[in-house]
């Protein structure tokens, strides 16, 4: 075992890019839980993401394009569930569930041929002089756009739901979808369009684990992050900041255990591999004591019947 | 009162089954104060909710203004100066006061503007509210206020209000009274929907009687009798329930020093809760709403539980036990929410019957279901308390609001209770169902049963109960018999000491 | 012309019937649409699927395999449909089944080579008891600290594969295995083996205790006060409440029996057509058997239908992967749309289409 191995400005630096993903998939799905809407699908939104992201990544060459891919195919899975919550007015847990089972084998369908493939090189965006600094430089400054964007989207998300007219009626259909009707406000749309935008978060998300974090392309390549990220937003509150602390936590601990496999630590390996999903449910323990913070309607169905 | 502002005629609304609006026509004048009056299921909220954009009409015209008027939508409705006031369903527990006002305006100004201007009419018209306070720890009184600001920052010229009293303790239904006579005097019209007669005769210029979707006359109701328009509401008279004097007996229950804390983030803590209520007697609970009657039901039908000397049946501790341990026991319960609460919508009457009656009326042996009996119990039921249905196998939510209520009352009162609890055992029922689960009500106390009845219709309370107390911030006041009560105490012990001072505004 | 949707006054019971009939012919259709843009006959693809395994050259092979993958996916489905009912979701019945297998098959390696009796039947109970273990820790935490049993379950799945991998990596490989991972073959060891019970038949201890836990719960929820107060959770939680239903009692109840059924399922599997413990014995059936909960309207006896119809997606799955080529994963889009489609028809149980001629309401639209 050689703990010295582990340089602690680099696990600083990919403990960003791996909170990464699961910070895009829990952004999305806190505007998604913030409008009233549970979409347990994320997992498979993920990995459709991660797929389509990687396929079109190889086959144009084009990160950019994979990325934009990426998020059509999270939207467009997500839309399914929108078909069926907002107008079937099914069940929200067993549409969510259908939504991962239906993700993860159409991802593994989509990706027969791309097995073993190496993406083209998403490129890393080093900051003139900010990525110099040392430290603070490789630490903050020197990663892969998408970083930087799933961080703007976090203010973007926080500065909507907190200043703007559209944040404001998101969060009234969320807290009470009767009243929202009855003062005039489209409920369904309102919610396909969040449920959308959470769709295309969580394919983002998975995109950055194939074309990026892994970088290649294996079935069932997501392994939980979706659900992870679920759990964030449980974690966070329903607030956008601290699902950017929640990443964190989430990206260092399954950095920490990466780097600890790396080093030889004498547990076996898949004792670590448990972790993150070990410390998903000391945090839900921790965190599940304050309820009073959910959207009053999460979860429920509407039915305009007047 | 000058010229027509909204007129409507020949409005028709049906939904498959009934028709909820036929032919309906009148009109407002500018200024007015016009009474839609009506049973519940009469028709008043498809009618307003038309005007409000809310439902389209199949038929029929409105004009405002002179003009044709028919809003797509809510919002159509109030950019011509339509704005409406709602009994429930619209606020939001979770935001704030200007938040909410935010949501109801057209185009609200920045949050720090939309706050002073929100001060300054709250001042002008009397309502005194915090701009920055969480709706959901205002009291109903307070509630009302955001939203008739919500509705008076937009200048309307016609003011819609859905049964706006309901929530209000008499001295707060003045302050109401008062600023809406202002509106008025700025000649804005005011749609005032209610079944309270005796308050239609005092604020109303003209009211218009709906009866089963159809409009049954216009009248001035400075010139008729309460007798007369409950005459015209209701089609034919009803008969008050008969009250037999009865002798009064041990004391049943008995609650000291019951304090609890809601379940709700957003419910009332109940406080020091003491009374105590006798075999064959009638306790009536008055109180606005959201003061600690859905919290005062659940402590003592067992959904809540409290420190067990809190409350005692007949001598026994029972803070502890759950509802089912209670039953045994002779202790009952009805809540006010029918649907989900008193009855699950999606199960058969004969499942329902089984809900509470599975101990008492020995519906089980060891642990199996006894259906055959559990089936007759549900037609005992239906055939005893007169409950329209097409059998015990239809389903909960298939029932009218006032043949499910008969059902669930009738399920308590059959199983002989030692001490029943309701909660607004009246609320949205029609006039005939209303007389006869009073009449059921009595009759059962004239067996010995002790009764406590949480209501906020006060004329029900004063027609059934011996002693009526009442809830305020989850503060039960003293017990009185209801004999020696008057308006104006009634208020006083409605509004507890905090809303006193209100009262002097 | 637009359509929209009205409550229906009380659930269309025909509809309760056919909507899951109706799931399966669209499923049908849009499974040989997909079968037909990969480049497969769509007709000769279905009736692969659907008409080989049952009817077609190889019948008697396949048949008995019918209740070889249908008997787990049962066994799991009644305990999640029981919690289902309640509204009580437990979504990890995977995690569930792989530690009753580890715990099953734990106590046969353990007692290698013991030649006993009563062998089997203590490892049915260790596995029945892991999946009870595995299953009440959302159960538990649920109760005393709120946490959320869907999440809580799922984790704990991730959890259980990674703890199956070091157990068929370490303590429980072949000693006599030449280093390969992977524990010793049960099948080879009668007295722990889940052998056929009829040669040829496919019958094993696992149908049998399928069977039986589909009379039991269809008894449970149909005459007994469990089974009442289960519905009554469900579907009115506040009612339950009201009428004095012990919800941590349920939750204990619910968890803890649709774990000990997962926990067995995976011990007869393990024990039977796997043999052995390795690192990718758990082939989903956890995760499928919700799909099988829901085809079976969460009804034991449709339970038991949708799981033979599952079963039958499966081995007409791999038919047509070796016959025709049709990838894998092919047949889990086409399990994933049965559920999508059940979800979307059910609708009509509720709820009833109208078509308005009429100029759109907008309070009305969907």
């Amino acid at each position: 075992m050689d703990l010295s191995s582990i340089n602690p400005v680099l696990l600083l630096a990919s403990l960003i890019a791996a909170s990464t993903p699961i910070l895009l998939a829990a952004i999305g799905e806190l505007v998604v839980e913030r409008a009233g809407v549970l979409n347990l699908g994320v997992e498979g939104m993920m990995i459709t993401g991660a797929i389509c992201g990687f396929a079109i990544a190889v086959n144009t060459g084009s990160p950019f394009a994979g990325f934009v891919m990426a998020a059509l195919g999270g939207a467009a899975l997500s839309l399914l569930f929108a078909a069926l919550t907002q107008i079937a007015l099914a069940n929200h847990v067993a549409s969510g569930l259908a939504l991962t089972l239906f993700g993860l084998g159409l991802s593994s369908l989509l990706g027969q041929g791309y097995v073993g493939i190496k993406p083209p090189p998403t490129p890393k965006l080093d900051i003139p002089l900010l990525s110099d600094i040392p430290i603070l430089g490789p630490v903050l400054f020197s990663h892969d756009l998408m970083v930087y964007l799933a961080l703007a989207l976090v203010a973007a998300v926080w500065g909507m739901l907190k200043y703007t007219r559209a944040g404001l009626i998101l969060r009234a259909v969320g807290e009470n979808h009767d009243a929202a009707h009855a003062l005039g406000y489209k409920v369904v749309r309102v919610r396909v369009l969040a449920i959308a935008f959470g769709g295309a978060c969580a394919g983002l998300g998975g995109a950055y684990l194939s074309l990026v974090r892994v970088p290649q392309w294996t079935e069932g390549m997501t392994a939980g992050v979706g659900w992870i990220a679920l759990a964030l937003v449980v974690f966070a509150s329903w607030k956008a900041g601290r699902v950017l602390l929640g990443a964190w936590l989430f990206g260092g601990v399954s950095v920490l255990q990466l780097n600890l496999q790396a080093a030889g630590v004498a547990v076996p390996v898949e004792y670590l591999s448990m972790s993150p999903y070990l410390v998903t449910i000391l945090v839900l323990v921790i965190m599940s004591a304050d309820k009073s913070r959910a959207p009053g309607s999460l979860g429920r169905i509407f039915h305009a019947s007047q | 009162m000058t010229a027509s502002l909204l007129a409507i005629s020949g409005l028709t609304k049906a939904y498959p089954g009934a028709v909820a609006n036929d032919d309906v026509s009148f009109d407002i004048g500018r200024g007015e104060v016009h009474a839609l009056l009506g049973e519940n299921g009469a028709g008043k909220s498809t009618l307003v909710k038309m005007i409000y954009g809310l439902v389209k009409p199949d038929s029929g015209t409105m004009t405002l203004h002179g003009a044709p008027y028919a809003p797509a939508e809510p919002r159509a409705a109030r950019a011509c100066g339509v704005a409406m006031v709602f009994q429930h369903f619209s606020l939001f527990d979770a935001l704030s006061v200007a938040e909410n006002i935010a949501l109801g305006m057209e185009t609200p100004p920045p949050m720090g503007d939309l706050a002073r201007r929100i001060r300054a009419v709250s001042e002008t018209y009397g309502l005194p509210l915090d701009p920055d306070r969480v709706v959901g720890d205002l009291s109903a009184g307070e509630r009302q206020r955001v939203e008739i600001l919500r509705c008076l920052l937009q200048d309307p010229r016609l003011l819609i209000m859905d049964e706006p009293t309901s929530v209000l303790t008499p001295q707060e239904v003045e302050i109401l009274f008062s600023t809406l006579r202002k509106l008025t005097a700025e000649g804005v019209a005011i749609l005032y929907i209610s079944h309270k007669l005796e308050e239609i005769r005092a604020l109303c210029d003209r009211a218009t009687i709906l009866r089963q979707g159809r409009n049954v006359g216009t009248c001035l109701p400075a010139e008729t009798t309460a007798r007369e328009m409950a005459q015209m509401m209701v089609g034919t008279a009803i008969t008050p329930p008969t009250r037999a004097a009865r002798p009064l007996g041990d004391v049943a229950l008995e609650v000291t020093g019951l304090s609890l804390h809601s379940p709700s983030p957003f419910g009332t803590a109940l406080k020091d809760i003491r009374f105590s209520l006798r075999s064959g007697e009638i306790i009536g609970i008055g109180g606005v709403a959201g003061n600690g009657q859905d919290e005062l039901l659940a402590a003592l039908s067992g959904e809540l539980r409290s420190p067990s000397d809190a409350i005692r049946l007949h001598g026994t501790p029972i803070g502890r036990l759950r509802p089912d341990a209670r039953r045994r026991l002779g202790l009952l319960a009805a809540p006010e929410e029918r649907l989900g609460h008193a009855a699950a919508p999606d199960m058969s009457l004969t499942e329902n019957a089984f809900l509470t009656g599975a101990g008492r009326e020995g519906l089980v042996t060891r642990g199996f279901i006894r259906w055959p009996e559990t089936e007759g119990f549900a037609r005992r039921i239906i055939a005893r308390f007169d409950v329209r249905t097409p059998g015990p196998g239809t389903a909960a939510r298939a029932l009218s609001g006032g043949n499910l209520q008969k059902f669930v009352i009738g399920r308590e009162v059959l199983q002989r209770p030692e001490v029943l609890i309701v909660n607004q055992p009246t609320w949205g029922v029609d006039a005939a169902a209303a007389a006869a689960i009073r009449q059921a009500l009595l009759d059962l106390a004239a067996e010995g049963a002790a009764i406590l009845c949480i209501s906020q219709d006060l004329d029900e309370l004063m027609e059934i109960a011996d002693r009526f107390g009442a809830l305020n911030e989850g503060r039960l006041s003293e017990i009185r018999p209801t004999a020696q009560l008057g308006l104006d105490q009634i208020g006083l012990m409605m509004g507890g000491a905090h809303d006193m001072e209100v009262a002097h505004v | 012309m637009r359509l929209r949707l009205e409550k229906r006054p009380q659930p269309a019971r025909h509809w309760i019937y056919l909507s899951p009939v109706l799931a399966v012919l669209v499923t049908m259709l849009a499974g040989g649409a997909l079968f037909a843009a990969l480049g497969k006959n769509p007709v000769a693809a279905i009736s692969t699927i659907f008409w080989e395994p049952l009817f077609g050259e190889f019948a008697f092979y396949y048949r008995p395999q019918l209740l070889v993958k249908g008997a787990p996916l049962v066994l799991i489905a009644i305990g999640l449909a029981l919690g289902f009912r309640a509204g009580i979701w437990n979504i990890g019945a995977e995690g569930q089944y792989i530690v009753g297998a580890l715990t099953g098959a734990g106590v046969a390696l353990a007692f290698y080579p013991l030649d006993a009796w009563f062998l089997f039947g203590l490892m049915i109970l260790a596995g029945a008891l892991g999946g009870l273990a595995w299953g009440m820790i959302p159960a538990l935490l649920k109760l005393r600290f709120g946490t959320n049993e869907i999440l809580v379950s799922l984790m704990l799945v991730y959890v259980a594969e990674q703890l199956l991998a070091a157990m068929a990596l370490g303590p429980m490989r072949n000693p006599e295995g030449m280093g390969f991972p992977g524990s010793r073959n049960l099948q080879n060891y009668p007295a722990a083996h889940n052998a056929e019970l009829i040669a040829g038949s496919g019958m094993h201890w696992g149908v049998v205790a399928a069977l039986i836990a589909v009379i039991f719960a269809h008894i449970l929820l149909g005459r007994h006060i469990l089974g009442y107060q289960i519905r009554l959770t469900g579907q009115a939680p506040r009612a339950a409440r009201f009428a004095g239903v012990n919800p941590a009692r349920l939750i204990l109840f619910c968890l803890g029996t649709s774990g000990a059924l997962a926990g067995m399922a995976g011990l007869f599997e393990v024990s039977g057509p796997a043999g052995q413990v390795s690192i990718d014995f758990n082939v989903g059936y956890g995760f499928t058997a919700i799909i099988v909960a829901f085809l079976g309207r969460l009804h034991p006896l449709g339970i038991l239908a949708a799981g033979l119809l599952m079963a039958l997606t499966y081995i007409g799955g791999e038919i047509a992967q070796s016959e025709l080529g049709l990838p894998a994963a092919a047949i889990q889009v086409f399990q994933g749309m049965l559920l999508f489609f059940l979800l979307a028809v059910d609708v009509l149980t509720n709820y009833r289409l109208r078509l308005l001629s009429r100029a759109p309401d907008p309070s009305r639209s969907l």
